[in-house]
């Protein structure tokens, strides 16, 4: 291809044209980009700067507003960028700040045309460098470019310096050293009466004290006076949120400081600076009465505003006033609860937050109740995010504000038959998480279990399924407590099963398995097959049976409930009915589902071989017989008797190595010989067999009774057993699809009276809400076992990032070195990150001795009152910089110590700033 | 950085104008977009102008058929931003007379010349109608 001829450049398509042309474009828009694009691929390479020009612009404007890459352009956008004409730089430039970025091979060229814009007599091509600066620095160029910008920011145009104080902010981001020669000169910006000098230097400041507000406490003087003085709202905002994040760092200030912001919030008209003052004092000053009174009225205003955004920052602003005063939230509740039926759903979330801020013990319940209320008339997606959020809150801590279990788990059964509810695997864990620990619920669970069980309606909702393989699960787990476990086996094996996925049809057989060994114990073990036995005998005997093996004895308590007896004639019907329900499962396609289904009608055919034909037959047969059966139910009884805790992540490592394991060999061979064996999906907690684990774990601070003595199950059944749990844990599959004929449960046209209006709400958790009502608790809070190592909170220790903190040394060396404090350890190190070696030192001293010329200069606008003070304190600095000087050269000859050490020193440096008292200006005190 | 992009977004959802202050690739800027068209125009008058997405909030405000999409911190100031888009709009308002939809179309690049007299490192630095405009019109005069 060939490069443009004259006769392209004439007949070159303007910017205008091409949108005029693709305005016309009513289909074939990507084709006609595509052919503009292969035209400024061609005009680009024009030598005629003024084709190049307009072909870069509207490279721009595809690149911009129809996502077309312009890498490929970079280097031409430097070539137009070297044009003499200014409208050729203005669009080079344009370019350069749209597409370039960190890794744009080419930026390494654009040094030197900054530097020649930068230091142009022409503002206007200043003022664009700036601009462009802002956008693209990275280290390199604010390395190479601090000279320049630390001239400008001094500069006799207001215009120019304006943009220059803005790109320091980049500038000190980049390369955190330039701190050290710009920050004095950022400072003296802060007198400057200019305001628009003023808005931008503050507008540094706040985002620099965003990141390490300690630094900056120095400069409070300045701070305070810009807010007294201030006119502008803009600026007022901007040292409201320096004062929002230094203030609770010292509290002299904060009681200098609170005073002016309180007149602020009583005198200004405008919102924007309202809201910004009741912010502040509610994120800062939070323990200043009076103040915090004066915000909440102003917020009471905003709640109460027609304006959605009022009313929406409001609640925003009780949700931060949450944290420490709950009493605002309580005073303002009628607005909050209405709110949750605000158009908005915006508003519905932030009032729902709040709503949750105000849960406690007392009053979790109420709350609640009305909350399921609000889930059942809402839409799926804020539905969903209330359910979310009860869970949340309830589980928070391993359920520390529910004292009454047996409510929540009918609560947590409540919101899974809520036609929209999609938290089926958060209420899944849930009911696990609980059956594991907290013993006093599981007769309650197992009751809940059994509703969502028996109820065909439920399996037709998919979202569901993974609420009813817990429940699957619990009643299988816990069948003891089960009042009636045929009735629950037929829930089990009802048809309807068929539309559960794979994996939880496993679980669901399962359960039957441990059901059926439950009642056939109960039938035969305790002493022969006496026909009617009444259950809750044979519970006590079953209890007796499990001390005497061994098995964990706190799972049985003396309150029994089994109502229905268990007779022969009803084992042999279960016998039946388990046959019927399974031996279709035998040709699943599913390997899990088939297995089990497998397993569970061979102990069904051995069973019924061994007892049940016989029974009423010979005496002598049948008790020889019976006694075998008798055997094989009570050995595998005790396999799924053993009860399951939970065990921590952490458990692992309390297992002491053994003797003779090297951790550390070379496990390379593994995978090839288990390649293909998939690693178990990890979740939150895991199973574990505490009484198999006990000799090699301590499991000290686990509050489960652990039983002595191993049980005499035979290794088959153990392995059986392990395979039953992590079973559990399988991922669930597809989802089959299939017609639900059954009415939906829990369809919100059927429960119209469940739709209390929102007025009748807001009384009942007015009511909930009285701090002095405490229900009477029939009966104290269960034992809830925890593990510490899981259940703490992970504490994040938040490593500050490298360039961050030498950010902020920097700074800190600037504003408290100059107080000459500071340990020449720490000083030393100070100075180091010098890349370019010496060069680059050379750089350093001469811009200093530049600065120490104009301070001397114009010592007048020194920021500090007395002179002789400030000049004194100059000279020390002035003395402590050279003294670093010579001492950075001796160290950096002397010593090759590796960076990252240094930088390690430096993180530690906060802690050997000097105490406050000497920083803290007299002005405070 | 309080702001990091500011958009213009026309009812049907087309980017008219997309200033970024921290580095996106065309497809994060193309998602993120997306997003952010779906979510807020989908909003009626009668709800707020923020919208919470991601890590950040969106503070936006529609005149006319456009939308103007900003997006900031979570700790900026929500209203100060609306008044920052109603002063981005009188000031091209006065710029352009009676500015619509089809100004910014065609003076795209003037368009961010103006908030880049207005932003700068996603911090406001210029508030004032008369100062934004001046360099501009003197920008127009020199070339």
């Amino acid at each position: 291809m060939s490069g443009p001829s004259l006769m392209d450049s004439l007949f070159q398509r303007t910017l205008e044209d091409l949108i005029k042309g693709l305005r016309q474009q009513l289909i074939g828009e990507q084709a006609f980009i595509s052919k503009a694009l292969e035209e400024i691929r061609k005009e680009i390479k024009s030598t005629d700067l003024s084709t190049k020009s307009t072909a870069l612009l509207k490279l721009c404007y595809l690149s911009n507003l129809h996502f077309h890459d312009m890498s490929f352009a970079a280097f031409h956008a430097l070539e137009v960028l070297s044009s003499p004409r200014f409208s050729h730089k203005k669009i080079a430039y344009h370019a350069i700040s749209l597409s370039f970025h960190d890794s744009t091979p080419v930026l390494l060229l654009i040094t030197n045309h900054l530097r020649k814009d930068l230091t142009s007599t022409n503002e206007f091509e200043v003022s664009l460098s700036l601009q462009c600066l802002s956008r693209i620095a990275n280290v390199d160029l604010a390395r190479d470019l601090t000279p320049e910008v630390f001239t400008l920011l001094s500069s006799n145009k207001l215009y120019v310096r304006k943009r220059a104080v803005a790109v320091v902010l980049r500038v000190f981001e980049k390369y955190p050293d330039s701190v050290r020669v710009c920050f004095k000169r950022l400072v003296e910006n802060l007198e400057n009466y200019d305001p628009q000098i003023l808005s931008a230097v503050v507008g540094v400041f706040s985002e620099l004290a965003c990141k390490d507000p300690r630094s900056y406490l120095p400069l409070a003087p300045e701070f305070y006076k810009i807010l007294v003085d201030s006119k502008s709202n803009w600026i007022s905002i901007k040292v409201l949120k320096i004062f929002a994040k230094i203030a609770p760092l010292e509290p002299r200030l904060a009681n200098r400081v609170v005073e002016p912001i309180c007149d602020l919030m009583r005198k200004t008209g405008a919102k924007s600076l309202l809201f910004e003052c009741v912010r502040t004092v509610v994120t800062s000053f939070s323990e200043y009465e009076s103040a915090v009174r004066l915000a909440v009225e102003k917020i009471r205003e905003f709640l109460v505003d027609e304006d959605p955004n009022l009313k929406y920052l409001g609640l925003h602003a009780l949700s931060i006033v949450a944290s420490k005063h709950l009493w605002v939230v309580s005073e303002n509740k009628e607005v909050v609860i209405k709110s949750l039926s605000d158009p908005d759903p915006n508003i519905k979330i932030e009032s729902l937050r709040l709503v949750m801020a105000m849960v406690s013990e007392h009053n979790v319940a109420e709350i609640s109740k009305v909350l399921v209320n609000y889930a059942l008339k809402s839409d799926p997606l804020f539905c969903n995010e209330i359910l979310g959020s009860i869970l949340s809150t309830c589980s928070r801590n391993v359920y520390e504000i529910i004292v009454d279990f047996d409510w929540y788990v009918s609560l947590l059964s409540e919101m899974s038959r809520i036609p929209h509810c999609q938290m089926g695997e958060e209420i899944e864990n849930q009911f696990i998480d609980i059956g594991l620990r907290v013993k006093d619920v599981r007769p309650e669970l197992v009751r809940v279990a059994r509703d969502l069980l028996i109820d065909p309606a439920l399996l037709g909702n998919s979202f569901l399924h993974r609420v009813l393989s817990a429940a699957a699960w619990v009643s299988g787990e816990y069948v003891e407590f089960s009042r009636n476990p045929l009735e629950l086996m037929e829930a089990l094996l009802q048809p309807r099963t068929s539309l559960l996925p794979p994996s939880i049809m496993a679980i669901y057989i399962q359960s039957a398995f441990k059901l059926l060994v439950f009642c056939l114990h109960t039938c035969f073990v305790r002493g022969g097959s006496t026909a009617g036995v009444s259950a809750s005998a044979s519970y006590e005997s079953f209890d007796d049976l499990s001390i005497e093996n061994g098995a964990d004895s706190t799972v049985a308590h003396g309150q029994t409930c089994t109502s229905a007896p268990i007779t022969n004639e009803s084992i042999v019907n279960l016998l039946k009915l388990v046959e019927l329900a399974l031996s279709p499962l035998l040709g699943s396609h599913d390997v899990e589902v088939q297995e089990r289904a497998r397993n569970l009608l061979g102990f069904v055919d051995l069973i019924k071989l061994e007892a049940l034909n016989s029974s009423g037959q010979e005496e002598n047969e049948s008790e020889r017989k019976g006694v075998e059966a008798t055997k094989i139910i009570r050995l595998v009884h005790d396999a799924f008797s053993k009860e399951l805790g939970p065990v921590s992540l952490t458990a692992q490592g309390k297992v002491p190595v053994p003797d003779g394991l090297t951790l550390n060999e070379n496990l390379g061979d593994l995978e090839t010989i288990c390649g293909d064996i998939e690693l178990p999906s990890s979740n939150t907690f895991s199973f574990g067999y505490p009484s198999e684990e006990k000799d090699v774990l301590s499991f000290s601070n686990l509050q489960i009774k652990e039983d002595s003595g191993q049980s005499n199950e035979s290794t088959s059944l153990l392995a059986e057993h392990r395979k039953r749990h992590g079973l559990y844990y399988l991922p669930s599959g597809k989802s089959e699809v299939i017609s639900n004929d059954y009415p939906p449960a829990n369809d919100p046209a059927l429960q119209g009276d469940n739709n209390d209006n929102a007025s009748d709400l807001v009384k009942l958790t007015a009511e909930s809400l009285v701090p002095k009502r405490k229900p009477n608790h029939s009966k104290p809070r269960p034992v809830v076992v925890k593990l510490d190592e899981v259940d703490e909170k992970p504490v994040a220790v938040k490593q500050l990032e490298s360039r961050d903190d030498s950010l902020s040394g920097a700074v800190r060396d600037i504003l408290f070195g100059s107080e000459d404090i500071l340990p020449t350890s720490s000083r030393s190190n100070l100075p180091n990150s010098n890349r370019k070696g010496k060069k680059k030192q050379h750089m350093i001293t001469q811009v200093e001795s530049k600065e120490n010329v104009v301070d001397d200069g114009n010592s007048s606008s020194r920021r500090r009152k007395d002179h002789s003070h400030g000049k004194e304190r100059r000279h020390r600095k002035k003395n402590a910089e050279e003294r670093n000087e010579t001492d950075r050269k001796e160290k950096e000859s002397s010593s090759n110590h590796p960076r990252r050490h240094k930088s390690r020193q430096r993180a530690e440096e906060p802690l050997k700033v000097p105490p406050q008292t000497s920083v803290i200006p007299d002005f405070l005190l | 950085m309080g702001i990091r992009f500011i958009l213009m977004v026309n009812k049907q959802g087309q980017t008219r104008l997309a200033q970024y202050y921290e580095w996106l690739t065309l497809e994060e800027r193309r998602a993120l977009e997306g997003e952010i068209v779906r979510k807020c125009l989908a909003r009626n008058e009668q709800q707020c102008s923020f919208v919470e997405h991601r890590n950040y909030k969106i503070v936006y405000r529609r005149y006319a058929s456009l939308f103007f999409l900003v997006g900031v911190d979570n700790d900026e100031n929500e209203l100060a931003i609306l008044e920052f888009i109603h002063l981005l709009v009188e000031t091209m308002d006065r710029h352009f007379g009676n500015v619509c939809e089809l100004d910014i179309m065609f003076h795209l690049e003037k368009a961010h010349f103006m908030l880049e007299e207005m932003v700068m490192n996603g911090s406001i630095v210029e508030t004032s109608k008369a100062n934004i405009l001046s360099p501009i019109q003197l920008m127009d005069k020199a070339s």
